[in-house]
């Protein structure tokens, strides 16, 4: 269940809430039904959203299911965030209204939108929920609204929008500017919605091989998108943690592409027959960290086809191992009446299974007397999780001198393979850009140790679309693993060329959160797939069956997707053109301008594709974010979330305390290890220390770059867009994503991911740049901390800095951050038109904006390795405490220890994250705090590793410093306390 | 089941059998060496060696195979360089010195005869020296030297498909292993020198994984044998503090480990370390 709050489902519903209104006016019934087809396609992001927009027709089964989707959905929603929403759905109309007052009509468009761009999701699902009355209410309300400003300011829009397009009057208001940028979004969406809201329904079939040889068939809306279709199969499989899978289509080249969910279908494989198979997409590190045995057991299927075709290599005792439980897991414990010698051969182990693998695998099946199906399934992954190829897309392309090697994406980074030789490994971390560009692949690497500057590594693809594949892949794997949340392409909105691809999913750390609120009893599947794989896979590997397959469907599929068109298509067809055409005429307008300036400038430097600043941020406020706006007009309200707060962040707890519980605290230590690790503690800090001046040296020295890199930066960033221009432009007629990406252009991604922890130079730079605009603008910059906190600062002043010159222009209503971020991006659009010289584009820009409308934020971190005793404090349950003799050592830095330091401030919000890996629990506990306008938010991370002597505590703590510092330069240490204890109790409560 | 499976690291060291090889006279005068030096005391390098396989033999109570030497082979002594075991797989080796490729037949009677799954490497283009091969517990990591060529390395990964295998320029050394070992489940014993520093630097970048490091001052004292012996815990056979004292320092801190220091002076002459004269198997499965 991906959707509930994702920012896309805003969006979309959105331009459908305003597409339909502007088109259907007063006739909603009326349209009714097709009004539901449009809906069906558009929200797939958001299963709940179509429900707000059929309410009127409930007839319809499409809302039957969304409802249930809903429900499931609201399983993953504490229950605090649910309670906010009644509140929220009143809120927009009041809003609308006091902007109205203050403002000038067409300005209140602009402005009313942005809120209905943020609840309405919150009151689908309400509603989806609930299906409560005051929903309907507040619904209506809105839509009321949504036709009356609609109808308002569709004159005007299309003026600003024909503004726009001319690029004439370039000295119009910023105001103006934003307001028309904004409009201009909407009657895009307007038209688009009115193509469809007219046309009939119009089917495709679709087959989808699951990951258990069966098929999948269901009929989709031409234009559905990814998401719809990804639904339905998840729905047939029963399948919660979906973000782990996807869809995979095989191009003509035969190569396998992701089906991208927020996109349309037809878009993504055009000629190609509706032919999809399913697939694990992320491998997770950890299986044992997923909550149902079903998703297990799809991952098992998934690693079975994987390891059966020998794109998980394995030895011979693996092979063995790994058939043994699978045998176990679907036929039970071995019995020799019935399991002959024969039993096995129709499962396929391996690529080639030989006699004596066979009889290896029997044996050890007798070996797994008594395990049930589903720790079959557990041992199997366990096994298979440490393989080394396990979880990497391999990705054939040459290095600079045109050898042969493979590009392993993996959850850790990027692996260089020879051969099977691993040659070079990049991590995450250490990658600061990814990009394309036609048919080469760059990384940016941060310099080493001794290095001074970055390098950039290229490597040759086979061709264009392998280039694009290999990077989409890798921003993907980036954000679902190292990412809190997802990156918002929202910044893209001005840089209307190049991809904007987003991976827009949720990450793993979303998906773990959200599957600790799965709360359903185990559903019943049947584990006989692998018998049925195995027939179909035997002697041929995968994809060969997948051709046929193909072929089969390209004479029955294609004709049908090919396209009859039904009646009153024609309009809408002829509609949708014509909205492309504008959008179509709207970028060029726009690209010869940055050519033209580029081309000047841009001789000396290197070129890049399209690019991703690789960010690193770990934590932020999700799903509270939103509601704080809210709160911020509705101090009120406060004291009701923190209650909420209070009641509801126990409940993801106790499982996690649980599970801590479970595993023995035994503390036993040896006489001599006492010494032992003191000893090593000593080396231990001297290495943190270490690390520590290697980053402050790297901020330093980044500082220093700014200035006359900064400069560099920003003509590169412009040459990329110059580049992807061209190589986007020659795509269009060939690929239709590109197109889909101007669409995109009409989706801001609202939620603005605040409170972003940047911690990494690149994201220094992109201070440093800011910096230099602020100051540029609107000095007064406050600058309290020093050494890496100072960007941290910085940043947030320089937006509070942009919010204050928009405020003329635009009045920003209370902590409206869209109203923020859209304007900074008119802002900035505007500078880069008016300059022609495109200095102030900045790529980073929307990310970083962090609680645009409020004053500075300081942010401080801090880790407490601490003992078992402290434990308490974090978890509101009684946690064993363990009696012992014991030797504390504690380093404390003399910073203040602010557990309870906002206090004196109101709280706004806070939020409890845990993870925990096999010693070690991390629990991140961020605050948000206003005291006396200025807000304060503070990301306490707490570590807390526990284990006997067999852990290696000195290790677990210096990797745990290690990590928290990768993952936060600027982070101090405030405590470190070494807790050990000579006797195990028993006691747990 | 404990014994199979993919280790995580943790079950590094585990052991139940030795292979050794008796010194060969012919050792003094013609064991290949990097570097002319000191004659070798025959009688006291095998005195040494003695001991080696004595604390093998009844100190830890492994079941050692003693190879008889084999005159025509002065280097034979040192085992591992002709054959890597992993779990239930041996890759018998093709030696980089052209010299010591017969020492492999007798190694493979012997790992035969422990029902090991033999991989033989007869590509002729390729070259591996056991002493280049670090097994981490959970990937390899190979050096690329003198004795050990990329084809080599490659045939070792395809013969332990389950890890990865990572290469590691070696330049100053003879092998990979001559300037590090493991000495515990997840630490990495590592000289002091740049080029050890250098290598170690390389294997950290190229591993998922993190490992500690023990730092020592002398490159072949970081040339240690890790054990994991049930009912004796860690052990690690290190070079005695006359041989290196401020090494031998650094390994008696090393509080969890049983300590053994053994001398071996002589063979260090012929470019001879702890790890090189012996090859460690853990048979687990002798259903």
């Amino acid at each position: 269940m991906t959707t509930e709050v994702g920012p896309e489902t805003e969006v979309k519903k959105d331009s459908e809430q305003v597409g339909a209104d502007a088109s259907e006016e007063a006739t909603q019934s009326q349209e009714d039904i097709k009004c539901e087809k449009t809906l069906s396609e558009e929200a797939q992001d958001s299963p709940s959203s179509p429900a707000l927009a059929s309410q009127s027709s409930p007839s319809s089964q499409k809302k039957e299911k969304d409802l249930s989707e809903s429900k499931g959905i609201s399983r993953f929603i504490p229950p605090w965030l649910k309670k906010q929403k009644s509140y929220n759905l009143v809120e927009p109309k009041d809003e609308a209204k006091k902007k109205a007052v203050e403002e000038g009509q067409a300005v209140e468009t602009g402005e009313c939108q942005l809120p209905e761009e943020v609840t309405p999701p919150e009151g689908n699902l309400e509603k989806a929920t609930a299906e409560s009355q005051q929903v309907a209410k507040a619904n209506d309300k809105e839509e009321e609204k949504h036709s009356l400003s609609s109808a308002d300011t569709q004159p005007a829009k299309e003026d600003s929008k024909e503004t726009e397009i001319k690029k004439v009057s370039e000295e119009q208001e910023e105001k103006q500017k934003i307001e028309g940028k904004r409009e201009t979004k909407e009657v895009q969406t307007a038209e688009i919605k009115m193509e469809k809201a007219p046309k009939k329904i119009k089917t495709v079939q679709c087959k989808v091989m699951l990951l258990d040889g069966t098929e999948y068939s269901c009929d989709l809306e031409k234009r559905a998108k990814g998401q719809v279709l990804f639904d339905k199969v998840c729905e047939q499989l029963n399948l919660l943690e979906k973000d782990y899978f996807g869809l995979l289509f095989q191009d003509n080249s035969d190569q396998k592409n992701w089906l991208d969910s927020s996109k349309e279908i037809k878009r993504q494989i055009r000629n190609l027959p509706w032919l999809f198979t399913f697939n694990v997409k992320f491998y997770p590190p950890d299986p044992s960290q997923l909550t149902e045995d079903i998703t297990r057991y799809f991952l098992c299927l998934q690693l079975r086809q994987d390891i059966a075709s020998g794109r998980l290599p394995c030895s011979f005792v693996t092979h063995s191992l790994l058939g043994s439980y699978t045998l176990q897991a679907e036929l039970g414990d071995y019995d020799p009446e019935e399991h002959n010698n024969d039993y096995i051969s129709e499962f396929q182990f391996a690529p080639s299974q030989s006699k004596e693998m066979e009889e290896k695998v029997v044996e050890l099946h007798k070996t797994h007397r008594g395990l049930t199906p589903a720790q079959a399934d557990s041992h199997f992954l366990e096994n298979a999780k440490r393989l080394s190829m396990y979880g990497v897309d391999l990705h054939h392309a040459k290095d600079s001198e045109g050898v042969d090697i493979m590009l392993g994406v993996c959850a850790n980074g990027l692996l260089i393979y020879k051969d099977r030789l691993r040659i070079n490994r990049f991590a995450w971390p250490k990658i600061l850009k990814i990009s394309y560009k036609r048919s080469s692949f760059y990384i940016k690497v941060r310099p080493a140790e001794l290095e001074q500057f970055e390098s950039t590594i290229g490597f040759k693809l086979p061709n264009h679309r392998a280039a694009k594949r290999l990077w989409k892949v890798c921003v993907e794997h980036h954000t679902f693993y190292r990412l809190v949340s997802p990156e918002q392409p929202a910044k893209a909105k001005f840089l209307t060329l190049g991809s904007k691809f987003r991976y827009s999913g949720r990450t793993q750390a979303q998906t773990r959160q959200a599957s600790n609120l799965i709360d359903r009893p185990a559903p019943y599947f049947e584990r006989t797939s692998s018998k049925r794989v195995s027939r179909s896979l035997d002697g041929a590997p995968m994809g060969i069956p997948d051709q046929s397959l193909l072929r089969d469907f390209s004479a029955t599929t294609v004709g049908p997707a090919g396209g009859v068109v039904f009646d009153g298509e024609a309009v809408g067809q002829a509609k949708l053109k014509d909205g492309k055409g504008r959008d179509e005429d709207g970028s060029p307008t726009k690209t010869p301008q940055l050519e033209l300036t580029q081309d000047e400038k841009n001789n000396s430097l290197r070129v890049d594709g399209e690019n991703i600043y690789v960010r690193h941020s770990n934590l932020m406020l999700e799903d509270l974010d939103k509601t704080q706006d809210d709160l911020l007009k509705h101090q009120a309200s406060i004291s009701e979330l923190k209650r909420n707060f209070m009641e509801s962040t126990p409940e993801p707890r106790p499982s996690e305390w649980e599970k801590r519980r479970i595993t023995p605290l035994s503390l036993q230590t040896q006489g001599s290890s006492h010494e032992t690790l003191t000893v090593v503690e000593e080396k231990k800090q001297a290495e943190v220390g270490i690390e520590e001046t290697v980053v402050i040296d790297e901020i330093n020295r980044g500082k220093m770059q700014a200035d006359t890199d900064a400069g560099e930066t920003h003509k590169v960033e412009h040459l990329s867009k110059k580049d992807s221009s061209s190589s986007s432009s020659s795509d269009s007629s060939s690929s239709s994503e590109s197109e889909d990406e101007l669409v995109g252009e009409y989706q801001p991604q609202h939620r603005v991911t605040e409170d972003i922890i940047r911690e990494e130079q690149e994201e220094n730079e992109g201070a440093k740049k800011k910096e230099e605009r602020a100051t540029e603008i609107i000095q007064s910059v406050e600058t309290l901390q020093e050494g890496s906190k100072l960007k941290v600062t910085v940043e947030h002043s320089q937006v509070t800095a942009k919010a204050l010159t928009q405020e003329n222009a635009v009045t920003i209503k209370t902590g409206e951050k869209n109203v923020m971020e859209e304007g900074k991006r008119e802002e900035n659009e505007e500078q880069l038109k008016i300059n022609g010289d495109v200095s102030h584009v900045d790529i980073d820009v929307a990310s970083q904006i962090i609680c645009c409308s409020e004053p500075p934020v300081v942010k401080t971190e801090m880790v407490t390795i601490s003992d078992a005793t402290q434990r308490t404090e974090i978890s509101t349950k009684e946690v064993p405490i363990v009696q012992t003799e014991t030797k504390t050592i504690t380093y404390e830095s003399p910073q203040f220890d602010g557990s309870a330091g906002g206090d004196t401030g109101l709280l706004l919000s806070a939020q409890t994250i845990t993870s925990e890996s096999v010693s070690t629990t991390t629990t991140t506990h961020i605050t948000k705090t206003v005291k006396g306008g200025v807000s304060e938010t503070r990301i306490e991370k707490r570590i807390v590793i526990t284990g006997d002597a067999d852990i290696d505590h000195d290790q677990a703590l210096a990797q745990a410093i290690k990590e928290a510092k990768e993952q936060h330069p600027d982070m101090s240490v405030t405590r470190v306390v070494v807790h050990k204890e000579t006797e195990l109790e028993e006691g747990k409560e | 089941m404990a014994g199979l499976g993919l280790g995580d690291g943790g079950s590094l060291g585990r052991c139940s059998h030795a292979v050794v090889r008796s010194l060969s006279e012919s050792l003094c005068q013609h064991a290949l060496r990097r570097e002319k030096g000191k004659e070798v005391d025959f009688a006291r390098a095998e005195r040494e060696h003695q001991l080696y396989v004595g604390v093998l033999k009844s100190k830890l109570g492994l079941q050692v195979l003693e190879l008889p030497a084999d005159e025509s082979l002065p280097d034979c002594v040192f085992v591992e360089d002709v054959a890597v075991v992993c779990e239930e797989t041996a890759l018998i080796t093709r030696p980089g010195a052209p010299s010591r490729r017969k020492e492999v037949d007798a190694m493979k009677r012997a790992l035969e005869s422990l029902n090991l799954n033999i991989v033989e490497m007869t590509d002729e283009n390729a070259t591996l020296d056991g002493g280049d091969v670090l097994f981490t517990g959970r990937e390899f990591f190979v050096g690329l030297s003198k004795r050990t060529n990329q084809r080599g390395a490659e045939i070792l990964a395809d013969t332990f498909k389950d890890y990865a295998v990572s290469t590691v320029p070696v330049y100053d050394s003879l092998h990979l292993k001559s300037f590090c070992s493991m000495a515990g489940p997840n630490l990495i014993a590592i000289g002091s020198t740049e080029a050890a520093q250098k290598a170690l630097k390389t294997m950290q970048q190229m591993s998922d994984h993190r490992y500690d490091k023990l730092t020592v001052p002398d490159d072949a004292a970081a040339n240690c044998v890790y054990l994991n012996i049930p009912g004796k815990g860690h052990v690690l056979l290190h070079r005695a503090p006359e041989e290196y004292p401020e090494s031998a320092k650094v390994f008696e801190k090393l509080k969890d480990h049983m300590l053994i220091p053994i001398a071996n002076t002589e063979m260090e002459k012929v470019d001879g370390l702890l790890t090189c004269c012996s090859v460690l198997i853990n048979k687990t499965s002798e259903l």
